[in-house]
């Protein structure tokens, strides 16, 4: 077994410039051994570019990519030791389920008979065994998912790159893939990296994640960094639901930054370096972090009416309208009924927080 | 459409019924006339006796086929040895036009690919830059090759200046000329529908061969070309049929030495040399032949489609 602490893919300092247009604006990233990786934004922010980029299917402007050490920016895809599983499968739809497979153990020496034994085996880890002698066009989706899966990792790559490979399947199947992947990269011990513009998937599966925006990184971290301390607005507002509100710096003492909102309401929000005294700046409170009571409960008291209760299954979701003042929603885990009250429309209430619970960002 | 047509409602299936009768009158005229009409009459020519200032006599007779393939000597009383003179010449056809079938893939298939992976804006542009000097007459077309191509033309002009030959080539009157003519003369029907086939494919799956270790080489071998392979055999089919029975290039191109099967026919009816059933009956062994490779090529086709 490699070191854990090994560095699998060193990004340095990658442009990529498709004419004026820069689509990838100085990355610097390293992806650990063994680890789940996840580029995570928006379509057009250049996760897509940094995958192909690792793949060889992109010329590096400037910069360079290190695969285990080894400098790799200007090899040729088929050089490269790292599988691709792209985002519409690009199954070879004249090729049997099997010969897919095969195919790379096949270009990579291995004899026809050699490579059917060794696709056999891929298939049966993801459970196709029985479609082996089909043609791709004769599959589901998953199924062909599942497929695209097994032949990239037939070869045994280093690295798998995987290009938004759930975003063609339905809710119930993504979920489940999204395990079965998890669970694969555990078994496998290759490390992945993973892209998807869905924020939740990414939460779900990753070890850390890149968020990225406009060909820029904007936050590295775990899941849980990144959902619970979003380090800029543009991260705060992707990942998950939050309450995104202008505030204005009163004062700052010991890490806490004293603000107000509009309308005279007064919130003490987690300071961040660089926010000085007299910004005008935003600040995230996720609405699981908040509830409603009828007197003030925490430190971080602010008044307010009821607009609106909106049942959305697992949760309750409360809009409240502070007095003169901006709108919060709050959300109330249906579990959580016993302890916290939902009140009616029009009702007046407080909006509770922890202190810490509300954070400031940088834009 | 049409099954679905059929399938529809039987209240709704009669009237199309009917509109379909009427609709597709104009094809069958069309067909019946210019094609099925042609034809028979070929075939019963083939069968008459020959008229010797051209034309037929209308008595039955086998001796068109008969002298095709057996040659009975100068009176026609000698015992029956075969013929091969014109199993020779068609021979030959068979050979020349797969040699141009070969030549226009070679040259055409780069050709499709390059156009085909042009921006989409230009590819029209492309497409109707390879079709413009189909829009001069065949016969000057060929002609003008003959010029080009001869002993003192610009071609040997230019390679004797260039110093890269001494005496100048003999292309003209040998089989690579009437192979050159051939290729020219139908290289669009082998670059567009492979053009066609190229355009449709999916560009990842290069991407992912080349990500699972394969050379370009083996990326053209074993996923581009079986992916396009119905564009392919729909060319070779458009360039190898009319090259087969074609007359202009080999007589301008080959000289008498490179007789191919539609000069010969071309002979029979021209002028007063000409017997009728003979050519007629050359005409129905060509055809025979040419449904035959057809539909060698659309069973390949048809496995092809259903593979893909």
């Amino acid at each position: 077994m490699s070191d854990t602490s090994q560095i699998a893919i060193d990004v340095r300092d990658a442009v990529k410039r498709y004419g004026d247009f820069t689509a990838l604006k100085r990355i610097s990233l390293s992806i650990m051994d063994n680890e789940f990786f996840t580029l995570l934004g928006p379509s057009g922010c250049g996760k897509t570019t940094l995958l192909r980029m690792i793949a060889g299917f992109e010329d590096v402007t400037e910069g360079a990519i290190f695969l285990y050490g080894d400098e790799i920016e200007n090899l040729p895809p088929n050089k490269r030791p790292v599988n691709t599983v792209f985002q519409n499968y690009a199954l070879f739809p004249h090729m049997t389920i099997l010969d897919n497979v095969g195919f790379g153990l096949e270009m990579r020496g291995a004899s026809k008979s050699e490579a059917r034994r060794k696709a056999g085996e891929m298939l049966e880890l993801v459970q196709l065994s029985q479609f082996s002698a089909r043609k791709p066009s004769q599959l589901s989706g998953g199924q062909q998912q599942r497929v695209a899966l097994a032949r990239a990792l037939a070869p045994k790559p280093k690295v798998l790159l995987l290009d938004e490979p759930l975003s063609a399947l339905d809710l119930k199947l993504r979920k489940a893939m999204q395990l079965e992947l998890k669970h694969l990269q555990r078994e496998t011990g290759i490390t992945f990296i993973f892209v998807t513009h869905d924020q939740e998937e990414a939460l779900t599966m990753s070890d850390r994640i890149a968020v990225m925006s406009a060909g820029e990184m904007q936050q590295l971290g775990t899941p849980n960094d990144i959902y619970e301390r979003p380090h800029n607005k543009f991260v705060a507002d992707f990942i998950g639901e939050t309450n995104l509100l202008e505030v204005s710096v009163d004062a700052v003492h010991e890490g806490r930054a004293t603000c107000h909102l509009g309308g005279g309401h007064e919130l003490t929000c987690n300071a961040v370096t660089g926010i000085g005294v007299g910004s005008k700046v935003h600040m995230s409170v996720r609405p699981e972090r908040l509830f409603t009571s009828d007197a003030p409960v925490e430190a971080e008291s602010l008044k307010g009416k009821v607009v609106e209760n909106v049942f959305i299954g697992t949760d309750i979701s409360t809009i409240v309208n502070l007095d003169d003042g901006p709108q919060f929603t709050i959300r109330t885990s249906n579990s959580d009924r016993g302890n916290k009250r939902i009140f009616d429309q029009g009702a007046e209430v407080f909006v509770n927080m922890e202190l810490g619970a509300a954070r400031l960002l940088v834009d | 459409m049409a099954a679905g047509a059929a399938s529809g409602g039987s209240a709704t299936t009669d009237t199309y019924k009917e509109a379909r009768t009427w609709l597709l009158m104009p094809a069958w005229v069309t067909l019946s006339f210019l094609i099925l009409a042609p034809v028979l009459l070929m075939l019963v020519y083939s069968f008459l006796t020959k008229e010797f200032r051209g034309g037929v006599v209308w008595e039955f007779s086998l001796s068109a086929y008969d002298q095709f393939f057996f040659d009975r000597g100068l009176f026609g009383d000698e015992p029956a040895k075969i013929e091969w003179t014109y199993i020779t010449i068609f021979w030959r056809s068979i050979w020349q036009a797969g040699a141009a079938t070969l030549l226009s893939f070679l040259i055409g298939f780069p050709t499709a690919y390059f156009i085909a992976t042009q921006p989409e804006r230009v590819r029209p542009m492309w497409v109707f830059l390879i079709t413009i000097p189909y829009w001069v007459n065949l016969l000057i077309r060929t002609v003008s090759m003959k010029f080009l191509l001869r002993d003192q033309g610009p071609l040997n002009d230019f390679l004797i200046s260039t110093g890269l030959i001494d005496s100048p080539l003999h292309i003209v009157n040998t089989n690579f000329a009437v192979q050159l003519g051939l290729f020219y003369s139908y290289l669009p029907f082998m670059v567009l529908p492979i053009y066609a086939a190229v355009e449709r494919y999916n560009f990842t799956l290069s991407e992912a061969a080349a990500d699972l270790y394969a050379t370009k080489m083996t990326i053209l071998r074993r996923v581009l070309l079986p992916a396009v392979k119905p564009g392919v055999i729909a060319g070779c089919i458009l360039v190898f049929v009319p090259s087969m029975g074609s007359f202009l290039a080999p007589d301008l191109l080959g000289g008498a030495k490179n007789f191919m099967i539609g000069s010969l026919i071309e002979e029979q009816f021209k002028g007063n040399a000409g017997n009728w059933p003979f050519g007629a009956a050359a005409s129905m062994i060509l055809l025979t032949m040419v449904l035959i490779i057809l539909l060698i090529f659309a069973r390949q086709q048809a496995k092809a489609e259903k593979e893909t």
